[in-house]
């Protein structure tokens, strides 16, 4: 099937122009951008029907091989309608960005800035005073009056044999 | 009186046979119980508070009744299996199977979860945090192991099996505020869900080899080439990091931050047995496998010592248990793992016995600290003084740990100690080695042991004791009975070697069968336990020097370390790797995806010269001049600097489009085309009246010429894409068939339009909601919240009628000077703001031009039109109502909800697709009606134009919102913003904001 040079050149100029606005950073270019490239599809799809033809209604005399072919057509009628609803999305993105933040721009995602550059803070936990040996600490129903603290003095205690043992613990019990 | 109650006892006993007999062979159904019970247990807590854990208590208690029952059949040497298919062309069912293995796994499952759920009722208090998600997922948890020990289908075994690791992590996690509970779960989580994996490709190997999936015919299979041999330690890899075993034994201590009972259930009684479990399972088939030897005794006696070394370094009671729990793993493994008939009966009573006496353990810690607010044995003491019952509690289960007769314990050591002499005297190497590892474990354990009973009850001297306290008797009543049946099944031992024997039967006979005992005279097994006992009491009171040497030979080596490390070094890795790729520039993205696109599709056409597209030059001489206008305007657009030019060049192509699709045979198209560019410049208009003027400076992160290159090399390769597919046609296309399809079975000469409203109906459906979907993005973009039917003051028709008609009467009263209004709200603007002449003329042709629309509409389906055009020719005619008289003019113009207009446009078009399904057509299917009306001719009417007014509604809808939004609310938002604030001031500072 031959393709009309014609309507080549002018798909790969929309989708060049597209492409080239879509690259940019103000919004209302990238909406333009989309718009072109919108353009070059539906007239990619136009060009897949082919040859040049009388319009697809049926009447007397006008064979089906004459007319121009209808399913592009519908693909491409639905398509025009879509873009539309979507550019006015964008639009309204536009504005509400510009009230917002009076910015028509599209900025570069502030996480992935403070990765690269090692300034991402992870959100602390602060809880990090957990008694480890206990659920229920000065909660208990008679508790001991060191329940809940962390560091018992015991070198001189009753136990002398385990002291010292908390500093080689290891395999996990400290975490 | 005593014949009443005899009575009543009779009949409790009958109703309790009947519930025997009903939950006989039930295991599918106990299970569906288990997921019911667990998914209403947060209504329960949320009613009874703790006492609710009583009511979950009842599904493992059924549970456990019912394994009861099938007692006898068990013993009898039956399995009883249940099976409902499941994905049948995968071999895959949803099959359970209780043997004697099982059968005991089972008991202890729903025996011991049923108990620690009794005990949680008063381990909690009733405003405890989120404690009906605990309650849910401590059941669910029950239910996941009780699967787990019966199913028989290897796939459903693991999927029991990695539901048991993500239950633990929720429920070690349940301080959800504490960073340690958090991490331990993770740690737990990673640990087993990374061996469940590793397990699961070995499961998938054995099922591929030996043809089936479930487990009891794999084991009967017993391959033993190199397949299997990776399989069977792909599977052991699972159980051990399940089960805790070295080298993955850290996260067990880690993840006794749970709180204590899921600690008794999970890390003693239930799921740290599921590789225990598996191994034991396995054995009777894989057990002489090449490797199994060396890997079970092998890291079993590691993990035997190393916990009980480690135990005896702990301060922290629940601490000293999870060593020592690390300990006993590695103690079963050997055993159960080990392949002889004797070692087998060992494994199961010993299997059991640790259930006991561990669970009683945790639970007794857990009242301790309950008690005296810690567990820290240096902190407690004359425990034992104020709370004797639990002392006694304590020490049976501590006898049986250490294995003082008359335990169950005692009996199960005996009869480990035996099978491994027995073995060992018979020249085997394992033998030795496993004797010898677990009589040193042994030693441990009991100085351990000592040591624990010791910390938590003794008096020391210069430590405060403890204060005096009530014994609870429920919350006693879980740990007392585990004690208690720890000491009663040792009583019993003859009778427990029966109910166990079935298992160890799968085993090869030896010359002469151990049988289980409490008594087996002056053996040298019981040598080898006297000794063990001694030696152990002897570290216990050297405790003083003991410590002294683990202090020395710390190495500061371990697992939980190395497993720190991994994890910090993934963590960095990924944030390096993120850093890398994920810029967070929107153009570099795009940039990639597009270069990427190029290239790959760039060198497939050059890898692929079968280029056999022919070119012409043009279709029409028409077309050359309308091209070099839209390539012309194209380029111009990406030059232009100030907003309203750009919109104007890219509103110029698309009129070009539509004039090419106006020549080229697509009347529809055309239309539709021009339509558009009308509103989509309107609306422009309506955005760009509040951005500054000029187009920012700021481009992108790539050169000017680079972003030319990418966008020039996109063109050209779409180019050379067109021609290639158009090309490589061969094939007629389809649609030739649908000028008949359209006409005969559509009834509609328009081929497009009814392609859209019946052949490909379901498209359009889909096109709809993509409308729908925007729209309502538009609206709650201006309006924030609900669509502001509010904000817009409407102007009751009667009301603006009356006036407008006062109004017209005075304006034709010459003597007065006031200007009329030709709209029905038109007095709203201020004057400077109204043009008389567009008043006049929307106020001719607004009407007119709704006929029209509604002319397309219903012509459509003959003619070019149709429901898109229609719906934005109505749009069209309010866009002139607003702009001639402004936001209020709109409300008066179009009063209804643009979201009511866009559901009812829906709801037609759906009810257009569904309502054939009623008379049993398909979907989307028309009917045709035709009405002779005499002299008026005939009037027909397809079913598919009521779709086709769907997409009308749909449309005008879209228009609607858009002029509701950015036209009305934002028109409202700026008077708010205020009136005589300068706009170009305003515009200049914030651009000078947006640029610093």
């Amino acid at each position: 099937m031959s393709v009309s040079l014609v309507l080549l050149v002018v798909m790969a100029a929309l989708y060049a122009s597209g492409i080239y606005l879509l690259l940019e950073r103000s919004m209302t270019r990238v909406l333009l951008g989309f718009l072109l490239v919108g353009n070059a599809t539906n007239l990619l799809i136009l060009i897949t029907a082919g040859k040049v033809g009388s319009a697809p209604i049926v009447a007397d005399g006008v064979a089906p091989e004459d007319m121009t072919d209808p399913l592009p057509e519908a693909l491409i009628l639905t398509a025009i309608v879509i873009t539309f609803g979507v550019s006015a999305f964008l639009m309204a993105l536009i504005y509400r960005s510009w009230k917002l933040a009076r910015q028509d721009n599209v900025q570069d995602d502030a996480d992935d800035i403070a990765l690269r550059t090692g300034t991402l803070l992870l959100p602390s936990d602060g809880s990090d005073t957990d008694s480890s040996d206990t659920e229920f600490g000065l909660r208990g129903e008679a508790a001991v009056s060191t329940a809940g603290e962390l560091e018992v003095e015991l070198e001189d205690a009753a136990d002398n044999a385990t002291s010292g043992a908390d500093t080689s613990t290891d395999d996990g019990s400290a975490r | 009186m005593l014949s009443s109650a005899f009575q009543m006892l009779r009949r409790a006993y009958a109703a309790a046979l009947r519930l025997n007999s009903a939950l006989e062979g039930q295991m599918l159904a106990i299970l569906l119980a288990f997921a019911v019970g667990s998914l209403v247990m947060p209504l329960f807590t949320r009613q009874f508070g703790r006492n609710a854990f009583f009511i979950a208590a009842i599904v493992p208690t059924a549970a456990f009744v019912a394994a009861l029952v099938e007692g006898p059949r068990i013993l009898a040497g039956e399995a009883i299996v249940q099976s409902a298919s499941w994905v049948d062309e995968l071999a895959m069912s949803v099959s359970v199977r209780m043997d004697t293995l099982s059968w005991l796994l089972t008991l202890v499952v729903t025996g011991v979860g049923a108990l620690v759920l009794i005990y949680c009722a008063r381990y909690f208090r009733s405003d405890e945090d989120s404690l009906g998600r605990f309650a849910a997922l401590l059941l669910a948890f029950a239910g996941a192991m009780y699967g787990l020990v019966l199913a028989d289908d290897v796939y459903l075994l693991f999927i029991f099996w990695e539901a048991t690791s993500v239950l633990s992590y929720l429920l070690i996690g349940h301080y959800t505020g504490k960073k340690t509970s958090r991490s331990a779960a993770l740690q737990a989580l990673l640990v087993t869900t990374f061996g469940g994996l590793v397990m699961f490709v070995g499961l998938v190997l054995l099922a591929v080899e030996t043809g089936t999936s479930s487990l009891s015919a794999i084991i009967a299979a017993a391959p033993s080439d190199t397949l299997a041999v990776v399989a069977i330690m792909l599977v052991l890899v699972g159980a051990l990091s399940k089960s805790a075993i070295f080298p993955f034994h850290f996260w067990l201590p880690a993840a006794m931050a749970a709180p204590t009972p899921v600690s008794a259930y999970l890390h003693a009684a239930a799921m740290v047995k599921a590789g225990i479990y598996l191994v034991a399972r396995l054995a009777p088939g894989f057990a002489e496998i090449d490797g199994w030897h060396e890997v079970i005794i092998g890291l079993g006696v590691i993990t035997m010592v190393l916990g009980g070394w480690n135990a005896l370094k702990q301060h922290d009671l629940k601490l000293v248990l999870a060593y020592g729990t690390v300990s006993q793993l590695g103690f079963m493994l050997i055993v159960v793992g080990y392949g002889t008939r004797d070692a087998a009966l060992a494994g199961a009573a010993l299997l059991l016995a640790h259930a006991l006496f561990k669970s009683t353990l945790f639970l007794a810690v857990g009242i301790i600290d309950h008690r005296a607010g810690t567990r820290d044995l240096r902190k407690l003491s004359g425990l034992g003084r104020e709370a004797p019952v639990l002392a006694v509690i304590t020490a049976a289960a501590i006898a049986s740990m250490v294995g003082l007769p008359p335990t169950l314990g005692f009996v199960a050591k005996e009869a480990v100690f035996t099978a491994l002499l027995a073995d060992a005297t018979a020249g085997s190497l394992f033998g030795w080695v496993a004797l010898v590892g677990v009589a040193l474990g042994s030693v441990l354990t009991v100085a351990y042991s000592a040591r624990f009973l010791w910390g938590a009850f003794s008096r020391k001297p210069g430590v405060e004791a403890c204060r005096s306290v009530n014994e609870h008797v429920d919350f006693l009543l879980a740990p007392a009975l585990l004690a208690t049946s720890g000491l009663a099944l040792g009583l019993m031992a003859s009778l427990v070697d029966g109910w166990l024997s079935g298992y160890s039967m799968a085993f090869p006979a030896g010359e002469e069968s151990y049988h289980l005992a409490l008594w087996h005279g002056l053996e040298p097994a019981l040598a080898i336990s006297a000794l063990t006992l001694a030696s152990g009491g002897v570290l216990f009171m050297a405790r003083q020097r003991v410590a002294h040497i683990q202090k020395a030979l710390g190495t500061g080596l371990s697992a939980a370390a190395a497993y720190n490390r991994s994890i910090r070094f993934i963590d960095r890795t990924a944030a390096r790797t993120t850093s890398l790729t994920q810029r967070g520039s929107l153009p570099f993205y795009l940039g990639v995806i597009l270069t990427v696109f190029t290239v790959t599709i760039g060198t497939t056409l050059m890898l692929n010269r079968t280029w056999t597209g022919e070119l012409r030059l043009w279709d029409y001489p028409a077309q050359l001049a309308i091209a070099a206008v839209m390539i012309v305007a194209a380029v111009a657009a990406t030059r232009a600097g100030k907003r309203f030019q750009a919109v104007v060049l890219v509103g110029v192509t698309g009129i070009g489009m539509s004039a090419l699709f106006a020549l080229q045979g697509a009347p529809d198209l055309a239309l539709t085309q021009i339509l558009v560019e009308v509103v989509t410049l309107v609306a422009f208009m309506l955005v760009l009246r509040r951005l500054p003027a000029r187009l920012g400076h700021q481009h992108g992160t790539a050169h000017k010429g680079i972003r030319a290159v990418i966008g020039g090399s996109v063109g050209l390769l779409m180019a050379v894409v067109a021609v290639v597919a158009l090309g490589a046609r061969t094939e007629l296309p389809i649609s030739l068939e649908w000028a008949q399809l359209a006409f005969e079975e559509g009834h509609g000469r328009n081929i497009v339009n009814v392609a859209l409203v019946d052949l490909r109906g379901w498209d359009t459906m889909g096109e709809l909601s993509v409308i729908i979907a925007a729209a309502t993005g538009v609206a709650s973009l201006i309006f924030i919240s609900g669509r502001g039917v509010d904000n817009l003051p409407t102007v009751a028709r009667r009301e603006a009628k009356k006036t407008a008609r006062a109004r017209l009467r005075r304006s034709s009263d010459p003597t007065t000077t006031d200007r009329g209004s030709w709209l029905l709200a038109g007095r709203t603007l201020a004057d400077r703001n109204r043009s008389i002449l567009l008043e006049v003329v929307v106020r001719l042709i607004f009407h007119p031009v709704i006929v029209v629309s509604l002319y397309l509409l219903l012509a459509g389906h003959n003619a070019p039109g149709g429901g898109f055009a229609g719906g934005l020719v109505a749009g069209m005619a309010l866009v002139a109502r607003y702009l001639a008289g402004g936001r209020h003019e709109l409300g008066a113009a179009a009063p209804v909800d643009a979201g009511k207009l866009l559901g009812v446009g829906l709801v037609l078009a759906v009810g257009t697709a569904m309502v054939p399904l009623i008379f049993g057509a398909d979907a989307l299917t028309s009917s045709y009606f035709e009405w002779e009306l005499g002299i008026f001719g005939e009037l027909t009417f397809v079913t598919s134009t009521i779709f086709d007014i769907g997409v009308y509604l749909v449309v005008i809808g879209l228009v609607l919102d858009v002029l509701r939004s950015l036209g009305a609310e934002v028109d409202r938002q700026y008077e708010e913003d205020g009136v005589h604030e300068n706009p170009v001031e305003k515009v200049a500072s914030g651009e000078r904001r947006a640029t610093s």
